[in-house]
């Protein structure tokens, strides 16, 4: 590929070939102070490529391929280039990524305790946890969580967090430079990349042990419902990209995430409402 | 370097690892994933001193092929129970017959789809017993299904429902449209009894479904792991020293002597497939002089072609399985169209090919 750039995000590696410089120069600014992969050796390959023969000069449309690919995937337009590449990133990770269980999750962590929070995309799983990483805790990931199937600890995948729409207007007081650009009317609606505090990707190394899992729905009135260790492991299966694909040791380590870790559903209104409700459930009810 | 080829060099000598930096793993990995011989990778690295990065991605991918495994089997005893009724013999093919086998072609082998041989009479009660089991169709095209059930060598591909597994049901091994006819009947009377109830091909048999599907149908994507099969399947089998003439006379019999012994020499020159045995057998003269040679039948010079040259259409051949650069991405753009132009064209008369592509151009 003409353009290279590489990255480690927690225990994965990832490089991204393009056929434009644009979304690696994005990438290189947001992803600036992360470490390279392992021995250079990355784990993933992702390639942004024209999306046909003409597609890199005429309207440049950007494919998003790479070791594991969607066939059905859209292309981006190239102003979306950053959001192609961390989409890409995703996109391996979902589909071929078997050194942990993954689970849909944003986490952070206090104290050596992980808080696991899930819940399908729009309940605000990245906004509580990114706005939870600007008041003292340790954002860990915002995307998935990666949980060791030998030990049971929640590893760290901190990549930049996707904010969209409103929830861009949370973060005032967050110094300019860890902003990516405005990314508008992509598919998802308007994009910004937040890169996590400093001690988030110095300390990316550092597994813990769970102690809560959430699954907030933002837009409704505060409710608290406790919920059965079975409908946590439904929920937790459909939240995982490789449960199945891991056979016994996924369900061994789901298993025993869910025996020795508290969950709870959560209902709130807004960001302060959240974090109130999620600051009491952690000193109530995490072990 | 053309990272096609580091993969069959690692493949080949694996001690020819220990001299790789990290841009060339990086490549060998991409590569390998591309072909989907990652996890055979992994295997035939076993002891070889490895970067640990690269190590851990070796083992991740043997792992997956492991769990892969078990759920091709697991399918196939689905499917033995679903049409285990009927009394007919089932025959696994490919990947899911080198598990159940057992055999080193299985070792980390990709298995993606369930393949099944049956006898042709029993083709519809077997459809009937998969659909009540719980498979359906994957497209439901009146056009589809005509074209698959009046020229092809298999239904249409059913899919289960709940287990989101595909079944490919085969009454031969190549389209009945091709030029090359194996006997289907043979195929099934000379199969091997699996423990349990399945069977696979004969091991000549293997062999010769593997070439026929990598020469005789489709545009050999895929091909550098078919080939693969083809090298292991041949040096685990080739230990037994009347393995190569009953490998020959299977092949004559079934009319695949050419797409065989294309297979053996490009296994030989890719993978170092040793065939001094097949040799004996008569199936590539040992002599480089081949005007020499007194040849039985209507062998070609090409094919006849001694050890160390091979010809320009095998040259082509070669392009084409080394087609994948260091990003993973296909190459040779022109060499692959080419031969995707070939697998229509081998797969039908002319006059067929036409209004197959007439039909699906309207739609």
């Amino acid at each position: 590929m003409r353009y290279g750039f590489a990255v480690r995000i927690g225990p994965v590696g990832f490089r991204v070939g393009s056929a434009w410089p644009q979304p690696l120069h994005a990438l290189t600014l947001l992803y600036r102070g992360y470490p390279s992969p392992c021995e250079a050796i990355p784990d993933f390959t992702v390639r942004l490529e024209p999306d046909g023969l003409l597609r890199r000069w005429i309207r440049p449309s950007i494919a998003i391929r790479g070791d594991y690919t969607l066939p059905e995937a859209a292309p981006l337009a190239l102003r979306h280039g950053l959001l192609a590449a961390e989409m890409g990133m995703n996109l391996q990770m979902a589909l071929g990524h078997r050194r942990f269980l993954l689970l849909h999750a944003a986490t952070v962590e206090r104290e050596g305790r992980v808080l696991i929070l899930t819940g399908e995309s729009g309940a605000g799983k990245s906004t509580l946890a990114a706005l939870l990483g600007e008041r003292g805790w340790r954002l860990m990931g915002d995307e998935f969580a990666l949980i060791d199937c030998a030990t049971g600890l929640v590893h760290a995948f901190p990549r930049a967090i996707s904010l969209k729409n409103a929830a861009v207007s949370l973060f005032p007081a967050v110094e300019p430079d860890r902003w990516g650009p405005v990314l508008e009317a992509t598919p998802k609606g308007t994009i910004r990349h937040l890169r996590p505090r400093h001690d988030a990707i110095a300390r990316m190394d550092e597994p813990a042990r769970a102690a809560l899992i959430l699954f907030p729905r933002f837009g409704f009135g505060e409710t608290v419902r406790e919920i059965g260790g079975a409908e946590v492991f439904v929920r937790l299966t459909q939240a995982s990209t490789n449960y199945v694909a891991l056979g016994e040791a996924g369900f061994t380590a789901l298993t025993g995430l869910i025996v020795e870790t508290p969950a709870r559903a959560i209902d709130y209104p807004d960001g302060p409402a959240g974090i109130a409700l999620v600051e009491r459930l952690w000193n109530e009810v995490a072990r | 370097m053309n990272a096609a080829r580091l993969l069959v060099d690692a493949l080949r000598t694996p001690e020819s690892v220990a001299g790789l930096d990290a841009v060339e793993w990086t490549e060998l990995l991409a590569a390998a994933r591309a072909e989907h011989l990652i996890a055979s990778l992994a295997h035939r690295l076993d002891g070889q001193p490895i970067p640990p990065a690269a190590s851990a991605i070796l083992a991740d991918a043997r792992r997956s092929a492991e769990q892969g495994r078990v759920q091709a089997l697991w399918e196939a005893e689905m499917a033995r129970r679903a049409l285990e009724p009927l009394g007919i013999p089932v025959i696994l093919l490919k990947g899911t017959a080198f598990a159940a086998a057992g055999l080193d072609a299985g070792q980390g082998r990709f298995i993606g789809d369930l393949d099944i041989l049956v006898p042709r009479e029993a083709l519809d009660q077997a459809e009937k017993a998969l659909l009540g089991g719980g498979w359906e169709w994957v497209k439901d095209d009146p056009y589809d299904s005509h074209y698959y059930r009046t020229w092809m060598h298999e239904l249409p591909p059913l899919i289960h429902r709940e287990r989101d597994r595909m079944i490919d049901v085969h009454h031969t091994i190549l389209p009945p449209t091709a030029r090359p006819k194996p006997d289907a009947v043979r195929l099934i009377a000379d199969s091997t009894a699996l423990p349990g109830g399945l069977r696979t091909l004969c091991p000549p048999d293997m062999i010769l479904h593997a070439a026929a599907h990598l020469f005789a149908d489709g545009d050999l994507a895929g091909g550098l792991r078919n080939l693969w099969d083809i090298d292991r399947l041949c040096r685990e089998f080739g230990e037994d020293s009347d393995f190569w003439s009953r490998l020959a006379e299977h092949a004559r019999h079934h009319d695949l002597e050419k797409t065989l012994a294309r297979a053996l020499r490009l296994s030989r020159r890719v993978y170092g497939t040793p065939i001094d045995a097949i040799r004996h057998a008569g199936l590539v003269p040992a002599s480089t002089k081949p005007k020499a040679l007194k040849l039985e039948g209507k062998w070609s010079p090409e094919q006849v072609r001694g050890d160390d040259r091979i010809g320009l259409s095998d040259r082509l051949y070669i392009r084409r399985l080394l087609a994948r650069d260091g990003w993973g991405r296909p190459t040779r753009k022109l060499t692959r169209f080419a031969f995707y132009v070939r697998s229509h064209w081998i797969r039908m008369p002319p006059s067929l090919l036409a209004r197959h592509l007439w039909i699906k151009a309207r739609r």
